[in-house]
Order: structure tokens, then sequence, then C-alpha cells
């Protein structure tokens, strides 16, 4: 294929081909396996995702068809994406940790008669929805182990199906031209791949991208950032997540940089610091979590140390990010700078494993100021972007040295944006869907009559810096019965920057005052009450315990005095406030496998604590039912306090930077 | 992967049987005239109320304790006296009821050490570090990893066992078991003190062990379902006696076992 063919290429399979030929040598794949790192060149990967395309055409996949792709960031599953693409046929990733009955309502939606799956974990999992799947024929799969005495009619080992391609390729020289003739075939108007969302807003609705956007959107994006084959990603994030697809697989694609997959998801973080990417996304809550983890460690660190570390984070805060901006700082201040950088910065984030990193997204939440601030003072370019599965990704992104913790950043080039009346964004993106797979309906819901598709935020666009500014869901943005303005997420937000706490669900909405719901973090507060002697027996216990409360009680009161100084805000101090009794979690439809809380579903199960809030009530109970890994189900019965809390007068500051 | 000594045994065969064997201590007897075999290949469960002689008998099978009467056949070869390190060069590894690691090292370290006997190079090359010694031992690290990968324990290859969640420092022994190679592995209460969810990792690890590397497995527990759902063979003990042996349907519809564990007035 001539350079200038290259060029053109429309579709993924395409791009694996020119890759192969330019960047032939370089690193396209690594895994860690065995304690090792095993790299796969770019030629090498094509070789591999030929003899599985064949491979899978010989047992039936046609193009069209659709294959679900389930299990963790592993180099045989993205190939099981690339192969099938080969084929024309159409990759469905479905989210590893999703219980069974999600995983059969994706499985049966999607159509797949096919299923590429990691392990026996999976298998067993499918087995057990088999007969809500009837079109399932055949399943593949990646870990052999516990699969040995499996009926394998119907299930094949992916090694085995690769390797039954290459001996055709092998022997019989036709199979390979016919295979060139499949790939050359593949339209960049075709479905490319169906994203299922995670669905905050009820079952998640399949997410047709074509070929063709999704490679442009990701030609402006590695154009934007200026990415290159020698870049490397490490690709822990969700494989069925559009963030994954988009930043790991189309990116790199595009760009030709390397894609790591660690050794499995605990290891993550160690893996991290070995791979040293120069790419890097991190949703806010991971970076959250970093932070935690770090402050916790500083906290047990000696007196010497603890005493370096917050110096010169305190330097950090005062000069880093305006050095990083390319503002102007006095000499001391960069000497001071400096200084820090060789005792804590450096070592910090050689630990943390973002050494490289040259540029660092962060997007899916609005992300705390203090935390957005922490990173890019001690030297990180973090920015954000603000995007959506329906966009494939990008819609606006934050410039080198124009970033602000409360905006996401410029229309990004190409993408057309605009405020509906009711401020609701809309847009036109090159990456744009197709439409929703099977939901004609849903499809046309979303789409306005001159082609613009809604994306159910609420946000505007900032006069000062010209970027764009999200509030909340387009839908949660409430007022309090006196009609003060209610945001929950700014407020939730403003709770979950402290490390103790986890998650918040603030009410409001047509109600008296505001009053929140919050979840511990078990890793910083277990810490805790083991430094401070306070015995428990469970997260419940810990979680209702009297000093936890006090401690609580303490941010909450910090969160209404910073909501006092802004008379916008002031109206929504928080006036009570509750430990949840047990953790938010996905398996119980609680928060999202993205880990957004579900606001609606949380206000039905929890319905006897809200009550409780508002009617003046010192203490409710209730029990809620939990769903277990395996999917078995139990009961949880708790009291839970509630917390009277003392609002602040109003009392703006005044010029205080952002 | 075969022990060095003694012939080799074909699965369904008796690998071990012990016979007749009596032992007590001072006056207390731990246990009376049992007798029962565990055949290769087979999840063997020892199960019996608290103070029933399991662990006795446990010690017993690697030569920890010696027993006064009756013997014991491994691989054919009929032994009165056996001590635990000749247990363990015959192909006998096992775990215990309080795990019994080295602290102080890293999960991988600890895994390394399963593979100790294995290693043939002299003290002179392991001293350098270099030539044959480096070899095996890149050999062995191999082996090891793919123990560290069998039990999901990657995240932890570089952490102080110390320093672990006990459910953890649990599957970081049965590595190093596992390590040995053994043809026999004796579990002594592989699951206590875990959760739901800890359980079933373990017992889907004992029944993978089983079936991925062959290795026959008997083990004490006390979790009735788990026995049941593992186990291929049940033996009760009770007093330090034989009440019953058999399928684990069986053994469930034994009045003596049902008897022992419920209590019955005397």
């Amino acid at each position: 294929m001539a350079p200038n063919a290259a060029a053109r290429a429309d579709t993924f399979p395409k791009l694996l081909v020119r890759n192969a030929q330019v960047f032939g040598t370089r690193p396209a794949m690594r895994h860690k396996d065995l304690g090792i790192w095993q790299t796969w060149t770019w030629a090498e990967g094509l070789d591999v995702v030929r003899a599985y395309a064949v491979g899978l055409h010989r047992l039936g996949l046609r193009r069209g068809e659709t294959i679900a792709i389930v299990g963790a960031n592993r180099p045989r599953l993205y190939w099981s994406v690339m192969a099938s693409q080969m084929l024309g046929a159409i990759p469905v990733p479905v989210y590893a940790d999703a219980v069974a009955d999600e995983l059969a309502y994706v499985l049966a939606h999607a159509d797949v008669r096919f299923a590429a799956v990691e392990d026996q974990e999976q298998v067993d999992k499918i087995q057990s929805v088999l007969e809500r799947v009837p079109k399932l024929e055949l399943m593949l799969y990646d870990e052999k182990r516990g699969l040995r005495d499996y009926d394998h009619s119907r299930l094949h080992s992916m090694d085995d199906v690769i390797d039954e391609g290459r001996k055709a390729l092998a022997s019989d020289p036709s199979v390979g031209v016919w295979l060139d003739g499949e790939i050359a075939a593949t339209k960049g108007s075709d479905p490319s791949i169906i994203l299922y969302t995670s669905g905050t807003t009820g079952a998640s609705k399949g997410v047709l991208l074509t070929g063709e956007r999704s490679i442009k959107a990701a030609s402006d994006t590695v154009a934007f950032d200026k990415l290159t084959e020698h870049d490397v990603s490490l690709a822990y994030l969700p494989l069925a997540w559009v963030g994954d697809h988009y930043l790991n697989y189309a990116q790199g694609l595009v760009s030709g940089f390397c894609t790591a997959c660690p050794e499995n998801s605990d290891t993550a973080m160690a893996d991290l610091r070995e791979i040293g990417p120069s790419f890097y996304f991190a949703p806010p809550r991971t970076l959250e979590l970093l932070l935690t983890r770090v402050m916790i460690r500083m906290e047990d660190a000696g007196l010497l140390k603890r005493k370096m570390f917050h110096y010169f984070i305190g330097v950090a805060r005062k000069y880093g990010e305006r050095i990083l901006n390319g503002e102007h700082v006095s000499l001391g201040g960069r000497l001071l700078y400096w200084l820090g950088d060789l005792l804590v910065y450096g070592p910090l984030k050689n630990v943390l494993g973002l050494s490289r990193v040259r540029v660092a997204y962060t997007a899916g939440e609005a992300i705390g100021p203090d935390l957005f601030a922490f990173y890019r003072s001690i030297g990180l370019n973090l920015k954000q972007l603000y995007g959506q599965t329906e966009a494939f990704l990008y819609l606006t992104a934050q410039p080198d040295g124009e970033i602000y913790s409360d905006t996401v950043g410029r229309t990004f080039p190409n993408v057309d944006i605009r405020i509906a009346e009711n401020g609701e964004v809309l847009f036109k993106s090159p990456g744009m869907f197709a439409g929703y797979f099977k939901d004609e309906a849903k499809t046309a819901e979303v789409m306005t009559p001159d082609g613009y598709v809604k994306t159910g935020d609420a946000g505007y666009f900032d006069e000062k810096t010209g970027h764009l500014k999200i509030i909340d869901r387009a839908k949660d943005v409430g007022r309090l019965n006196d009609g003060t303005l209610f945001p929950p997420k700014y407020i939730e937000n403003k709770l979950k920057f402290y490390p103790n706490i986890r998650e918040v669900v603030a009410y409001g909405d047509k109600c008296d005052f505001v009053a929140v719901m919050l979840n511990i973090d078990l890793t910083a507060v277990s810490s805790w009450a083991e430094r401070n002697n306070v015995v428990y027996g469970s997260y419940q216990e810990l979680a209702g315990h009297p000093l936890v409360y006090d401690m609580l009680e303490k941010h909450v009161a910090e969160v209404n005095r910073s909501l006092a100084a802004d008379k916008m805000t002031a109206g929504a101090q928080i006036k009570r406030f509750l430990i949840l009794h047990k953790e938010l979690d996905p398996d119980d439809g609680e928060i999202t496998r993205t880990l957004k809380v579900r606001r609606g579903f949380i206000e039905e199960r929890y319905a006897p604590l809200i009550k409780a809030l508002y009617d003046g009530s010192k203490e409710a109970d209730i029990s809620t039912q939990v769903t277990f890994e395996d999917g078995r189900k139990g009961i949880i019965s708790a009291r839970v306090t509630i917390r009277d809390m003392k609002t602040e007068p109003v009392t703006p500051t005044m010029g205080k930077a952002a | 992967m075969r022990a060095p000594g003694g012939p080799d045994v074909a699965v369904g065969d008796v690998l071990l049987a012990v016979e007749n064997v009596s032992l007590s201590f001072g006056g207390v007897k731990a246990v009376s005239d049992v007798s029962f075999d565990i055949r290769k290949g087979e999840i063997r469960a020892i199960i019996g109320p608290n103070g029933a002689g399991k662990t006795s008998m446990l010690n017993v099978i690697n030569g920890f304790y010696h027993p006064q009467q009756g013997r014991i056949t491994f691989k054919g070869e009929a032994r009165a006296r056996m001590r635990p390190h000749e247990a363990a060069s015959g192909g006998i590894a096992r775990t215990f009821q309080n795990v019994a690691l080295f602290r102080g090292m890293t999960a991988l370290d600890n895994i390394m050490a399963g593979r100790t006997l294995r290693m043939h190079s002299n003290f002179f090359w392991q001293l350098l570090r270099y030539g044959p010694a480096m070899r095996e031992e890149v050999e062995h690290r191999r082996r090891v990893e793919e123990i560290i990968d069998f039990l999901k324990i990657q995240e932890i290859r570089r952490v102080p066992v110390g320093r672990l969640p006990y459910g953890l420092q649990k599957r970081v022994e049965l590595g190093r078991a596992l390590a040995m190679e053994p043809e026999l592995l004796l579990l002594d209460e592989p699951m206590a003190g875990m959760n739901l969810e800890e359980k079933e990792d373990m017992s889907r690890f004992v029944l993978d062990a089983n079936d991925h590397y062959g290795t026959t497995i008997a083990l004490i527990e006390h979790d009735m379902g788990v026995v049941m759902d593992l186990s291929d063979r049940v033996v009760v003990l009770d007093h330090g006696i034989k009440i019953a042996d058999g399928t684990p349907a069986e053994v469930k519809g034994n009045q003596a076992v049902i008897d022992a564990y419920l209590g019955v007035a005397h």
C-alpha cells in the first residue's frame, strides 16, 4: 500500500496495516505476563490479528455480525476487537465486572453470536444466563485455567483459533489474498464498534460508531496533543468504556503509540510506575484515590519527612501552577520550587508512575479545585476535557497554558457546540455517533431537528476565558422551596475533596433546605481509626461511630463556610447530614460502573433515610438488599444517626482566586 | 512433575495408606486404630468436631508425629517412622492451621523458598549467583511466577507477608506448598477465618490445583459446605476414632456423623 493510500485509511484494520508498514518495528502492545513485560511490534501485532481473523472466519464470524468482548485490558482482547473489525464484524465490549444480569441484557440486545472473553469467570457468568442470550453460539477464551473439563463443542481457546488461522495462512497463499480483500472491503461508513453507555439514566444504550468518524476524531486529538509513535500509555480503564476505546485503541492506531496492558487490575499502580507512560488519563476519582493514599502514607512518615513534604507542597501551591503555565515567578520562588522538585515532587511523581507524563487528562466528573491544583502544582500537565460516548469523546479540551479548574476547555477543532435556551449543551462533532443500536426512538430523542446532539449537561461559555463550564446534569440542577439555586454536584464535590469522604449524595430540590448523605472512605477512615484507637468490627460500625460523625461534622461545617462565602450558594448550606451504613456499590445499582451516582435510584432505595432527614428525626432505620460479587443477594439493616448543622451567615469574601 | 524417590503411582491407585494408626500423648489418646487411604488424584477431606484428632492425623502423615502403633504406606513404601524433611523430599507438602510463613520475607521469596528442595546447583555457584546457579534460579523463578499467576497474587509479589491480610497469607502459603510440586498436598483448615468470598476463591484454587497440577490433596476443614463441594471422599474422625468413610453424600447421611456433630444424649 502506498503511503498516500495509507493516509486515506478510513477503518481501523486499514490503519493497522499501515502501522505495520510505517512503524513495523515499533512496539504496539505490551503486557506483563509471569512478571515480565512482553512486547509485540506493530508488524507482529498485524500477524497475530490476521491469523486470528482467519480463525474467526473459519468459525463462522461474518461481515455485519456482532461479537461481544468481555474482560480486562489484555492484548488478546484488543486483538479480538481488531480481528473482528478486519472481517467487517462489529465488536461489542462489555464491562468485565458487570453482573450476569447486565451482561445478559447487553449480549441479548446486541444480538451477539460470538463472545470473546477473558477467563473462566466470564465463561461461567455467560453460561449462567445462556437461556436469555439465545443467539449466542460460540465463546472464545483467553485464559485456559479451569476450563479444561468444560464442554468444548461451543468453546474455543483464542490461542487455538489463532494457531488454526496461522496454519491456514501458511499452507494456502490464497487465504492471505482473500484476507487482503476483506481488509480492503471494510468501509469507513460501516459500524466499527458498539459501545454500551454505563447508563447513568436507566438501561444502557448501544452507541454505534463508524470507522471513518472515529478515525477523524482521533486524528484531531492526536494532532492537538502531538502524540507520536514514541508515546506510551497504560490501558487500565475498562475496555468497554469510550475512554479506553478512544484514548488507547483509536489514538494508538492513529498515532502508532504503544499500549501497555497491566498484569491485572490490582497491579495497575505498580505497572504504571514500571511503564512510565507519556500519555495518561485518569478520572477524578482515581486521582483522588492516589492523593488519599499519598496523604495517608505521609501521616505515617517520620516527623522530618512529614514537615518537608508539607512545606514543599505549600511552595508548590504558591508557585507550581504559575511555573507550569509559564507565568512570571520570582527567582526565589523558582529556586524553592526547584529544591522542592528535587526533594519532594520528583520522587512523588516517580512513585506514582507519572515522571514521564507529557499529557495528562481528567474527565468524567467535575474535579475538586484543590485536587486539580495539587497535581498541577507538582508539575503534572493535567488538563480537563469534556466529551461523551455519543461524540466519540472530545468536545472541548484545555490547551496547554490555558488551564482553569472550573472549566472544561475550549471547543475542540472541528467540533460545533451550541447552548440551548434551557442551558443544555448541544454539539456536532467529527466522531459523532451513527445512532443508538436498534433504538431509533432514543436516537431521535437526543437529536435536534437540525442535527445537533443533546448532551444532557447544563453549561455555559465563560466570558473571560471562552472556555465551556459544565454546572451539572441539566435535569439535576434544582431549586430549594425558597427559590435558592441548588446545584447538587457542586456541593457534593466540595465535600468529596475531604479524603475521609468517598461519596456524597445531596438533596434539596423542591425541599426547604439542603441535606446530604455521606459515604466514608474506608481506607482513610480506618487508618485514622487505627491511629486514634477507635475500635470497630465492620464498615457499618465504623460508619456509625460517634467520633467519625464528629470528624465529618467538621468537614461539613467547613463546606458550609465556603458555601456562605458566595452569595449564589449561601442559601444552599447543608442543614442536616447522615453517614450511610454501607458503601454505594455498582453491584447494587447505586452507582454506575464508571462510578457515577444514580440519584433517582438511591432516592427510592433510601427513602426512609431521606424522609428522616427532612422530618427532624434524630435517627432512622433502614434495611437494604445487597448483591455479592457472585450475584447472590443479602440484606443489611442498620439504624442511622442524623446530625443537625449550624449554618453560617452570608460572608462574601472579595477577590479570592479560584 | 514427579517427586524424586519412590515409584510412580497411577491415578486412582492408592497413594498413601494409613493402617491401624494409634497415637497418644501420655494418657491422652489422640488417634486410635485409624485406617484409611488416599488415592492418587483425589481430594480427600478429613473432618470431625473439635479435638477429633484431625491435625494429629495430618502430623502423623507428614512425619511430624510418630504413631505408637500402625504404619503408613506412601507410594508403596511402608514406614513406621518418617521425618518431616523425608516427607517433604518424598513429595508431601503442607500448609498450617495458623499460617507459618517467613513474615519478613516477600510473598515471592516465600514461594521461592518452596523450591529449595528442587535446587541442585552447588553452594559455590549459588554463592556467586552465576552460571548454572543463575540458570537454575531463572527456571525456578519461572515456575514460581506461574504459581503467582495461578493464585492471582501478582499485586503482592514484593510485599512482605507480615503486612498482608490473613486471607492472602493463606494464599501465599498455598503457593509455597504448590511450589514444591508435591504429589500429596496436606491442607490444614485452608479456609479457617475467611469470609464467604475468600472461601469461594480458596475453594476454586484448591480445585484448580487438583485439576491443573494433578496434585492429590488431603484437607481438614470445618465448613461442611466447602467439604461437600470440594472433596471426592471424606473420612470422619471423632475422639480419635474413625466413624465414617465415603463420598460426601454417604457421609452426610451417616447417623454416627450426625450424632458426632449435633451431639446425642449419652
